[in-house]
């Protein structure tokens, strides 16, 4: 029995170290990353660390798998996770992690002076459209239209062509990049308080099996999520396809945003070139239900102003 | 190996006297050392949680200027400009209350059935039973609540399903077999001759349990409640999955409403550290935390009743 | 009459309470019916071991099932040394009065406090002050702070529940106090010790909202051939983030995208309350084995 007490110590002092490795292998890590790149031409190594938006972890966990997978990138190592983009977006500007995956532009959550020292990749581009519970028989609402029922002036399906039935909200927090999204490019107005009786769920998962099992329920969602169970209503006679989203005639969309704290190491900037590169972009982010940056006719800045191409 | 150490020290008893102390003196400092470290660092971590809490938690009212008023009696949470945490607060104790009204008696009845009535076979069948519902993780239990008791309260009581009612019910289904075994250790401490006595006076079995057994082990029956409150005012993804969010006192027991716990796990990913809608999530934090020393000072003071 | 009325009373009390005493019975076995029934059929070979998929369907639980154990083994290594070196503290070292008081009342604190507010604390002061990032080691160190308490008071009893002759015997043939608790009070307790443990296992692989904020929710791709604890893609690296079973079905429930997201969602509930039921029976039935096993040494010795 008297050995076990050197064991436990021992496994103590391994734990310690492993820790203390772990800090420092962090550091080397994400340092050694931009020497490594330097260094040899051919071969990069090191690691990407990406964290932030759950909405984008699969997109960027797909593509770091193939990244990984090819020839040229073998000894880098992507890790991605979630968190929310409000963690990645703290993480990156703190210098934990790489790159910040986030759906809202950096300013909506940062201090401005934060902001600025990221740099803005932007990957790919959601449109979100309304979608109603599939009971419900109104399959077009106007901008009006939707600002009275996420206002609470309209609470019956009836009072919009549709028949008697309440109409049951479901929204997400006020955090939500999604809701942000949608408040400002389909309702025109940001920042609209809640209502009482709402429900709030922040992951598209949820608010998509509320809004097919609620009757009367009314939500939105990217368009990555949709499937049969829900039923998508037209934006003002706009239907959310990828052609009107890529034309600028439907409005309700968002840059899925990649942040690096000043410019990219040449590892870091090996996995954002890549992202953006025809056999990524037409594949997987298309796959994933995304609809690629390069299509886009239109831009649009922090402020919301879009411009053509 | 306990057995050699034994004999070891007992044959060099005389020969090496004077070693012997010396390494029963150095063994005496390692173990009391060892020991020692563990309690402190167990002391280190509490400081710590209460110090990185508060003073994240605090920094809303310290840095932002967010008046305690407006985060205690506040109606209205819209995190860009008022940060009225009273729903959240309002929410959190009343599925912690309702759940405890629901699961103090069925844990009593469970107890009084496992102690009183059935001693040997019904403590055989409930006390797995007690055991193994308490192993069930709260994702589960969240997700039962979100496919089963959502949709059966829209169906046959009204409203969206979402809301206090469907909140309360998962948590007192999970804080049952905390204040079931709580109970029925409190029951079968009683000294036997007091339950014995009482039969022997002409009282029938419940006349027993409700005037002398109860009323005797009261502040331990009532311990249990406390500790079921504790968790269940703590619990995060359960309440959240099934109390609809709305960040709002909700004017009736099937309207969505929310929780500290629930608004805490949806925004904070969210949110940028440092920034005030994110500081003020830790302020919430740190109510839940005050909170946990409210339920404890509790349990102290019913413990303290129980000794008399 | 009086006598009457009482008899009734007691009646109708024993009805309502052996009443309430069956509907929880009914309440479990409806619960784990539910889970098993609508997750048994999903479960196969497959499911258990492949990796989990995004968008396709298919899917498996494989690296989650291996984190949520890894994960408690980490979390293991550091709180069994640490609990029930804090156990026997109170049990032997701990002299009446007001330190131990507070030490008491911190334990019952510490075992009170919500799983998120350790979460939180993980992702301010592990994941980000620490430098862990979000790490196994983050998740099995937050674990850790829920399970110290619980181990501590196990400890602490089972200590207790040794019979003062042992200890006096031992005072009797002169052996230190440390001795003493290492070599007679340690094997008697460990029956005891052994069940607590593992019991207190079972919590820590339920939990999730602790871990989201701390060994996040992501599983990246393992190479189940490579263990180096150092390289990162190492199934026994420390320092990779890992998703274990619970957080996955609260992911594939919330974000799922693959077309059998529910049917995921109900296999790996299965599972997990399956691993749960097994940890139950499993601490008990070792629990009799050891304390069989110590009893039968006692007698040979």
């Amino acid at each position: 029995m008297k050995k076990k007490l050197p064991f436990m110590l021992t496994i103590l002092a391994l734990m310690l170290t492993l820790a203390a490795c772990g800090s420092n292998n962090d550091a080397s890590g994400t340092g050694g990353s931009s020497e490594a790149g330097g260094e040899t031409e051919s071969k990069l190594s090191g690691s990407v660390l990406a964290v932030g938006s759950t909405a984008m972890q699969p997109l960027v966990e797909q593509v770091g798998q193939k990244f990984m997978a090819d020839d040229k990138y073998k000894e880098v190592t992507v890790q991605v996770q979630g968190g929310g983009s409000g963690t990645g977006l703290t993480q990156v500007s703190e210098g934990q992690s790489d790159i910040g995956n986030s759906d809202v532009f950096g300013e909506e959550k940062l201090d401005a002076d934060k902001a600025k020292e990221l740099v803005d990749h932007q990957v790919a581009v959601v449109a979100m459209t309304a979608v109603v519970n599939p009971g419900v028989s109104v399959d077009d609402l106007t901008k009006e239209q939707l600002v009275d029922i996420f206002t609470g002036k309209v609470t019956n399906w009836k009072d919009l062509g549709g028949e008697d039935q309440k109409i049951v909200i479901v929204n997400r927090p006020a955090s939500s990049g999604t809701r942000a999204t949608f408040e400002k490019f389909a309702l025109g107005e940001s920042k609209l308080a809640d209502l009482e009786g709402s429900i709030q769920e922040d992951s598209s998962g949820t608010v998509r099996k509320l809004v097919a099992e609620t009757p009367g329920a009314i939500g939105y969602l990217a368009l990555s999520y949709l499937d049969d169970s829900v039923k998508t209503v037209k934006y003002a006679g706009v239907e959310a396809t990828v052609e009107n989203v890529e034309k600028g005639e439907y409005p309700v969309w968002a840059y899925q945003h990649m942040y690096t704290k000043g410019e990219p190491s040449e590892t870091v900037k090996a996995f954002l070139d890549y992202m953006l590169s025809p056999e990524v972009q037409e594949s997987d982010v298309v796959e994933l239900g995304y609809i690629p940056v390069s299509g886009m006719q239109v831009t649009r800045d922090a402020e919301g102003n879009v411009t053509q191409k | 190996m306990g057995q050699m150490g034994k004999s070891t020290s007992l044959n060099h008893n005389d020969m090496k006297k004077s070693k012997r102390r010396e390494k029963h003196y150095w063994e005496e400092w390692v173990g009391r050392i060892y020991t020692s470290i563990c309690v402190v660092l167990l002391l280190v971590v509490i400081v710590s949680i209460v110090f990185f809490v508060s003073s994240k938690g605090l920094a809303t009212f310290f840095e932002n200027g967010v008046s305690l008023k407006e985060f205690f009696t506040g109606r209205t949470w819209n995190p860009d400009e008022s940060f009225g945490a009273l729903p959240f607060i309002t929410g959190s104790f009343a599925v912690t209350l309702l759940a405890a009204l629901i699961a103090g008696p069925l844990g009593l009845c469970a107890a009084l059935f496992m102690t009183e009535i059935l001693p040997g076979r019904g403590k055989r069948i409930l006390q797995p039973a007690v055991e193994l519902l308490s192993g069930i993780p709260s994702v589960v239990y969240g997700f039962i609540g979100l496919s089963v008791i959502v949709p059966f309260i829209r169906d046959y009581i009204g409203g969206q399903g979402f809301g206090i009612l469907a909140g309360c019910l998962v948590l007192s289904i999970m804080i049952l077999p905390t204040i079931t075994s709580i109970m029925a250790d409190a029951l079968a401490s009683l000294p036997g001759g007091l339950r014995e006595s009482s039969l022997a006076l002409g009282a029938t079995r419940w006349q027993t349990i409700s005037r002398v057994v109860i009323p005797t082990v009261l502040p331990a029956l009532l311990t249990g409640v406390v500790l079921g409150m504790a968790r269940a005012f703590g619990e995060a993804l359960a309440v959240q999955m099934v109390i609809g969010n709305a960040p709002h006192v909700p004017g009736s027991l099937t309207e969505s409403a929310a929780t500290l716990t629930s608004t805490i796990t949806l925004s904070m990913g969210n949110t940028a550290m440092g920034s005030v809608h994110n500081n003020a999530l830790w302020s919430m934090a740190l109510v839940l935390l005050l909170m946990t020393f409210v339920f404890v000072i509790l349990v102290r003071l019913l413990e303290r009743r129980n000794r008399i | 009459m009086m006598i009457k009325k009482a008899k009734r009373a007691d009646k109708i009390a024993t009805i309502v309470i052996c009443f309430f005493a069956m509907l929880i019975v009914a309440i479990l076995v409806g619960l784990l019916g539910f889970i098993i029934v609508r997750g048994l059929g999903h479960i196969n070979w497959h499911f258990l071991t492949s990796a989990p998929q995004m968008i396709r369907g298919g899917g498996g639980i494989g690296p989650q099932l291996f984190n949520s154990v890894f994960l408690l083994i980490l979390t293991l290594i550091i709180t069994v040394p640490l609990g029930w070196g804090g156990g026997i503290y109170m049990a032997e070292y701990a002299k009446p009065g007001k330190i131990t008081n507070v030490i008491r009342l911190v334990v019952e604190v510490l075992s009170s406090f919500p799983s998120i507010v350790i979460g939180l604390f993980g992702l301010l002061v592990l994941v980000n002050a620490f430098g862990l990032g979000f790490s196994l080691l983050a998740g099995a160190m937050a674990l850790a702070v829920f399970n110290l308490p619980l181990m501590v008071r196990t400890t602490e009893q089972a200590f207790r529940a040794v019979p003062k002759e042992q200890k006096e015997a031992g005072y009797a043939l002169g052996l230190s106090k440390w001795k003493i608790i290492t070599s007679i009070l340690l094997p008697v307790a460990l029956p005891s010790l052994i069940t607590g443990t593992i019991l207190a296992s079972g919590r820590i692989f339920g939990e999730a909202a602790a871990l989201m904020f701390t060994a996040g929710m992501s599983s990246p791709p393992l190479d189940f051939t490579d263990w180096n604890p150092l390289s990162s893609r190492s199934p026994i690296n420390p320092l990779r983030p890992a998703e274990t079973l619970a957080v996955h079905i609260w992911k594939v429930n919330s974000e799922g995208l693959a077309p059998d997201a529910k049917e995921i969602a109900a296999g790996a509930s299965a599972v997990l309350v399956i691993l749960i039921l097994c940890f139950n029976l499993g601490a008990r039935w070792l629990g009799r084995v050891a304390y069989r096993k110590f009893t039968a040494a006692k007698r040979i010795d």
